[in-house]
């Protein structure tokens, strides 16, 4: 077990490095310091510019330095803690990227509060007695909510909920602090789009155990059916959900680009389209980094939750 | 399904139709000219008008066809039948009495009203240009891109993954270590520094499709190859001494194809949501020309108020029925498949 993890950890290292490699080299090219040039001194005021004032602006930006002693010293910094300057909110990156990181964190805890019961719940019930009313009109409702993209489920939350009746703001820009009701339409957008996915796993899982010959046996011996279902069929049909549930968290970091940009929402996925669409590299690279730490460490949970939650696997 | 007569009946005309070379012929048939359309507008000149005119014979037939086939789930036939409707529309949309979708009328008509003489069936945008006509006009670069970059990342993606599975060894490892590469990137960011770099065209959305999903098509490609290579009739090719690429398009690729079809119809639909996505974040296809994407975003900032919501309600509902059509036919699909 240990050596798989160690195994994974010196893979999300190298996946780290490869990365941010191809990032900055993407990033080193002269269209983007152009880009960042444009943002920052205007149309005119670039065009105006001579060749050798633009040069001492990349100098003075730290833009000039050849692409592997940046490189290098970016990768030093970072090892020390430090993720460098984001050229477009002129702030150390290190606390945007907390701020960012907390509100969407905000948004990933009432997610998940909502959607798991909800999609557990569903899940079980229609996978304990298979090919019943219930158990159909889950899937087909699940197929329905997991068709219509986020950005068409945002649309018509928004529409009806907001601009017709008014009950909660139609943008969560959270300008004068957290406001619960700001929250309220991006959690419904994405639990409406996820938990059909969810419910659909669960329920696979549960029929399957249903179906399988222990709980015939418990049924046989004429355990009460709940007792059947709580204590026999339960614990080992959750054992699927929950490493798809912990495999969401890296959908929501960074899968939810368009629900936060949509509602305007100040959380990472804004942060790291905006930077991209900028240009500013160090916010891009923190941002990739956080990412593939979030997607290599929850696949490390759900295989080691996987493996403490099946009876049949013990340790030594 | 109980025989009634106790000679065969002879074959209807769609059944006839069914066989595998007509079937391709059709698909090929209906879908050149829609992407000769779409891609080369400009080279066309005058041929335009006229290059569509095929295709729609060939969707009806398609569609036809399809629904004979699939008529033991009505999930399948549902959503073939969406799907169809926007192919169909996609394909006739020169000859519908529309108004031009660029040109603008009068803003902010109300849907079922008249202005300046003319009736605006849903409506028209913040520019007035109809409502309508860009919806229709629209789902047709949507279909086109999304199933061209769908169609690319699975070319990519079997290729490799047949290597992988079939020549194993360094090939494997090789294309294996870089497609976990690509896997752990978020999708997003990939998108976005692909589109970023190239810069946003409908080409470019290919290479960034392709880019996103190949490895994901690979990995499955790559396990159905393994499994299918200790089979005795690779055995038999390779005692005849055909060569590593016959084997793998003559004698693997035809029999991965079950597993792949049914994840191909998923695919399109992340891919036709990919492709909303990136048009509304501004990454995509670009203006004037209409696209679902680009009208959510065009009007995000203006259809603020719920007498005008219908801007953003209508493409919304067109591009959910898209998806809601690829995604139940693929489970339909998977129903028949499980079946047999």
């Amino acid at each position: 077990m240990i050596k798989l993890i160690g195994r994974r950890l010196v893979q999300m290292v190298l996946i780290m490095l490869t990365a941010s490699i191809i990032l900055f080299l993407i990033f080193d090219t002269d269209d983007f310091k152009k880009r960042i040039a444009l943002a920052e001194l205007g149309n005119f005021g670039l065009s105006s510019m001579a060749d050798e004032d633009y040069q001492a602006w990349l100098a003075k930006k730290g833009l000039d330095i050849p692409f592997h002693q940046r490189f290098l010293k970016w990768g030093g910094d970072v090892v020390t803690g430090d993720l460098g300057f984001s050229f477009e909110k002129d702030t150390e990156v290190g606390p945007l990227l907390l701020g960012r990181l907390k509100n969407t964190g905000i948004l990933a805890f009432f997610v998940f509060a909502l959607m798991i019961p909800l999609s557990l719940t569903l899940g079980v019930l229609g996978g304990m007695r298979e090919g019943a009313l219930l158990d159909r009109s889950l899937t087909f409702i699940s197929v329905f909510t997991t068709s219509i993209p986020e950005i068409a489920t945002a649309i018509i939350l928004t529409v009806f909920l907001a601009l017709g009746l008014g009950w909660f703001p139609p943008k969560s820009a959270m300008i004068n602090g957290f406001e619960f009701r700001q929250i309220v339409l991006p959690v419904l957008t994405l639990v409406i789009y996820d938990f059909g996915y969810v419910a659909r796993m669960t329920r696979a899982s549960m029929a399957e155990v249903m179906t399988s010959q222990y709980i015939r046996t418990a049924v046989l011996k004429g355990l009460p059916y709940r007792r059947v279902i709580m204590k026999h069929a339960l614990r080992n049909a959750l054992i699927a959900p929950f490493t798809v549930i912990v495999l969401q968290l890296n959908w929501i970091l960074s899968g939810v680009v368009v629900v936060e940009v949509f509602f305007e929402y100040k959380g990472f996925g804004k942060l790291l389209l905006e930077a991209a669409l900028f240009g500013d590299i160090y916010v891009v690279q923190a941002c990739t980094l956080v990412a593939v730490v979030v997607a290599v460490l929850s696949q490390i949970i759900s295989d080691i939750g996987y493996t403490f939650l099946n009876p049949r696997i013990r340790f030594a | 399904m109980a025989v009634t007569t106790s000679e065969f009946p002879a074959p209807s005309i769609l059944e006839r139709l069914r066989a595998p070379k007509i079937m391709i012929s059709l698909v090929v048939v209906m879908w050149f000219p829609l992407m000769i359309h779409v891609m080369a507008d400009k080279a066309l000149g005058s041929f335009q008008d006229f290059v569509l005119l095929p295709a729609i014979p060939a969707t009806i037939i398609l569609y036809l066809v399809c629904i004979s086939m699939w008529k033991e789930s009505w999930i399948a036939v549902l959503g073939a039948s969406l799907v169809f409707f926007w192919l169909f529309v996609a394909v006739s949309a020169p000859f519908l009495p529309l108004i031009d979708p660029n040109t603008p009328i009068a803003p902010f008509a109300s849907p079922f009203s008249e202005k300046k003489d003319v009736f605006f069936i849903l409506g028209s945008d913040y520019k007035g240009r109809d409502m309508l006509s860009r919806t229709l006009w629209g789902c047709q670069r949507v279909i086109v891109w999304g199933v061209t970059a769908t169609f690319a990342a699975y070319v990519v993606g079997t290729l490799f993954g047949l290597i992988a599975g079939y020549l194993s060894g360094w090939w494997d490892e090789f294309i294996s270590f870089f497609g976990n590469v690509l896997l752990s990137f978020p999708v997003m960011v990939l998108f976005v520094v692909i589109l970023n770099y190239l810069g946003p065209s409908g080409f470019n959305i290919i290479i960034a499709v392709t880019f996103a999903s190949a490895p994901a098509i690979m990995r499955i490609v790559r396990g159905l190859a393994l499994d299918i290579k200790t089979r005795d009739y690779v055995y038999a090719a390779q005692t005849r001494g055909e060569s590593a690429l016959w084997i793998m398009v003559i004698e693997l690729l035809p029999n991965v194809r079950g597993p792949i079809i049914v994840d191909a119809c998923l695919r399109l639909g992340y891919t036709t949501v990919a492709i909303t996505t990136l048009t509304f974040l501004g990454l995509g296809l670009q203006p004037p020309d209409p696209d679902w994407g680009l009208m959510i975003k065009e009007s995000a900032k203006t259809a603020m108020l719920f007498k005008f919501s219908y801007m953003l309600l209508i493409p919304a509902l067109s591009v959910s029925t898209l998806i809601l059509g690829f995604n139940l036919m693929a489970d339909g699909l998977r129903e028949m498949s499980l079946r047999d």
